[in-house]
């Protein structure tokens, strides 16, 4: 077996793939972290974006009253939609109630995990699959040599995804909502002081991290696997909250921490392919323990959110 | 700020704040029944005759109750030591992890003791080297879960790494290492070559822990059933735990840590090690949860492969009854076996209603949801307390249900007073 056969082109272009659901949670994820509300929820909004996601297409294409595209987008909107309720119903719960945010959010996970299986095993059954967002064929791009299968042949939501880093890092860091999102994660006693609506700007990031959960269960269920079924997600969200913290709340490094984790995963992928003499539960862990080691590296070099997990109490 | 009143002072509204501390408790119950009832109207299913159906299932019988608690068990020992480790200020979300590391070690240890040929100065004494089998392979399994535990509580003390983050992967690291082991070494002789269903030989009786009946009626209580003595052991340690936790220097420290990291260091308090320590005690029970599950019910360790294949989602479950006890290993008793029934009952619900039971994950999740959000009133209400009493007594008044919680937060610092 030579190194060849493993960093394949198809290794990259997997990478790229299974990247796009971490990179869309691990984002939104950021924008609340740096708000300083610490939604573990994710994996269960995720897991809500997936379902309803895919049971919008589904029905819309099982009656055949929309074209394909119409029902795929109709799909993302409802997973949009639902994504953002659970984060709007978890930003209650953390800023209106100041709940703990440690443990709400497992609470948001168990009822997301709950449902979505409750909702699929009633109104759908068996696994189905949907005919999710096609791959993209660009003229000449995709018939490059090596280039074309890693870069330019994926589907709309892969592109999307990464389109969204240098917009999410531009946002937090060169506008005035930005700037408001981390003035009320590091200091909300001065933002309040400065007329900045601690409560408003945290329920908007947790809506926008929910929308964003809501998106990353999309893009398995209506692009990646195309079908749903119990525990889809088998722990992504959680692994998405951990890029945020190895990403240092950073779009860019967190979306590196997002590759870096499918990467590893592709090429674990990969060699059960090839069936090299490793066993395959070694080829599963392996991403787990890395992002636990990167975990030990990485919350050492950045400062994290000052009021992270802490509700903000307006002093008398 | 209210100020005291006189009638504050009486036994009476005492009580009554011990009372009104569970009250967040029933009106998370009440709204996630709530819920429940939206949800089950919504798949055109009657919520009463569910709950009806839930009940005949969870209590409708002497097995249908055994078997309550016979899910409750696992559920008692991971919810005991999630109130260890909460009170401490860690939040271990890794007891499915723990529970599989657990197992692991104890059904290894029985294994390989209920091979062992009888010591001869043993041999007029079978029953006693049965006892050390069984008592050797639940020390072993406390250790390991210990270990395993105590691990995230080392990243979180010396590199600060977030323990929720860290105790997930282990979880899943956890099922591979069983997965691994249970198609590998530890496969059952019988298997290999055959199917390879993932599971180890089944343990001798003498390494079993024996089924639980009481001297009631006849047949006995339960003695037609899976009862087993592994919910005799917890509640035992429960009752341990919670002179632990309240009556020894070691639990005080353990909570000091907890609900105030910053001023425990200043008062002379090693916070490194006592992080460690909540987690391995955490660890640890959750290491016996998954033992006893071997030992007691299922006599060998299987999977079906999925991540709960083994622990039946046991280490999330205990979690819930933590917080619905109270975070009080007592308290987690009648919680667990709440859970433990809702469990049993939801798959009754699936057969006569065809409503799958995976409803129950979801009521799961609310309940959690509920009672720490429902905290902001007890805290209103102990803040005020706290003042009473500053007033009345110099001794700080340590109410467990609200004034301990404000410690969960994985930050260091103690809440501001508005």
């Amino acid at each position: 077996m030579g190194l060849d056969e493993i960093f394949t082109a198809s290794v990259f272009a997997s990478a790229i793939r299974l990247a796009t659901p971490y990179i869309f949670s691990a984002l939104g994820e950021t924008f609340a972290q740096r708000s300083g509300v610490l939604n573990l929820g994710v994996d269960g909004m995720m897991l809500m974006g997936a379902f309803s996601g895919f049971y919008a297409v589904h029905i819309a294409q099982v009656n055949g009253a929309m074209s394909e595209p119409l029902s795929l987008l109709l799909g993302v909107a409802v997973a949009l939609i639902v994504g953002g309720l659970m984060g709007l119903a978890m930003a209650f719960v953390s800023v209106t109630l100041k709940a703990k945010q440690g443990i709400s959010g497992i609470g948001v996970y168990l009822f997301g995990l709950g449902l979505s299986e409750l909702l699929f095993q009633q109104w759908v059954g068996t696994p189905k699959s949907v005919s999710g967002f096609p791959r993209i064929n660009f003229p000449v791009l995709t018939d490059l040599p090596i280039v074309g299968e890693i870069f330019f042949h994926h589907n709309l939501l892969v592109y999307v995804a990464f389109a969204l880093v240098p917009i999410s890092a531009f946002v937090l860091n060169h506008t005035t909502f930005g700037l408001m999102i981390r003035a009320v994660g590091q200091n909300p006693e001065a933002a309040d002081a400065m007329g900045v609506n601690v409560a408003r700007v945290r329920y908007a990031t947790t809506i926008i991290g929910g929308m964003m959960a809501g998106l990353a269960g999309a893009s398995l269920s209506i692009a990646l696997i195309n079908l749903f079924q119990q525990n889809l997600t088998a722990g992504q969200g959680f692994i998405a909250v951990a890029l945020v913290y190895f990403g240092g709340w950073r779009p860019f490094a967190v979306a590196a921490g997002a590759m870096l984790f499918s990467f590893v995963n592709a090429l674990q992928l990969q060699i059960k392919v090839i069936g090299a003499d490793i066993p395959s539960e070694f080829a599963v862990m392996a991403p787990y323990v890395i992002t636990i080691i990167a975990l030990v590296f990485a919350t050492k070099r950045h400062e994290q959110p000052t009021a992270l997990t802490k509700p903000y109490e307006r002093g008398e | 700020m209210n100020k005291a009143s006189g009638f504050s002072q009486s036994a009476l509204a005492g009580r009554l704040n011990r009372l009104i501390d569970f009250a967040p408790v029933l009106i998370a119950l009440l709204l996630a029944l709530l819920v429940a009832s939206v949800l089950l109207l919504a798949l055109n299913a009657n919520p009463l005759e569910a709950y009806d159906f839930m009940l005949q299932g969870a209590a409708g019988s002497e097995n249908a109750f055994a078997e309550t608690l016979v899910k409750a068990t696992p559920i008692l020992f991971v919810g005991i030591g999630i109130t260890i480790a909460f009170r401490g200020g860690m939040i271990n979300i890794g007891g499915e992890g723990q529970m599989i590391a657990g197992a692991l070690a104890g059904v290894t240890i029985a294994l390989i003791m209920g091979e062992m040929r009888v010591p001869p100065e043993l041999a007029k004494e079978k029953g006693a080297f049965d006892i050390i089998i069984v008592a050797c392979s639940l020390v072993g399994g406390f250790l390991m879960g210990a270990l395993y535990g105590g691990l995230a509580g080392f990243l979180k003390a010396y590199f600060d790494v977030n323990e929720i983050l860290s105790t997930i992967m282990l979880n899943q690291i956890a099922v591979q290492m069983m997965n691994f082991l249970l198609n590998g070494i530890l496969l059952d002789p019988a298997e290999a070559g055959f199917n390879n269903i993932p599971k180890t030989a089944r343990l001798v009786t003498a390494a079993q822990l024996p089924r639980l009946s009481l001297p009631i009626g006849d047949p006995h209580l339960f003695a037609r059933t899976r009862l087993h003595w592994g919910l005799i052991i917890a509640i035992v340690l429960a009752a341990v735990i919670y002179i632990f936790l309240w009556r020894t220097s070691w639990g005080y420290r353990i909570r000091a840590v907890g609900e105030n990291q910053r001023a425990s260091s200043y008062a002379g308090i090693n916070v490194k090690r006592q992080m460690m320590f909540s987690m391995f005690l955490a660890g640890g029970f959750a290491g016996l949860a998954g033992v006893v599950q071997v030992l007691g019910l299922q006599y060998r360790l299987q999977t079906d492969g999925s991540p709960a294949g083994f622990t039946g989602a046991a280490g999330f479950n205990g979690i819930v009854a933590a917080l619905f006890g109270g975070l009080n290993p007592l308290g987690a008793i009648p919680a667990a076996a709440f859970f433990g029934g809702l469990l049993v009952g939801a798959q009754k619900m699936q057969r006569e209603l065809g409503v799958p039971a995976s409803l129950i994950t979801a009521v799961n999740g609310l309940i959690v949801v509920f009672v720490v959000s429902s905290e902001i009133f007890i805290q209103q209400r102990s803040k005020r307390r706290v003042s009473v009493a500053e007033e009345e007594a110099p001794a700080p008044t340590l109410n467990p249900s609200s004034k301990m919680r404000e410690g969960l937060s994985s930050s260091d610092d103690g809440q501001e007073e508005g």
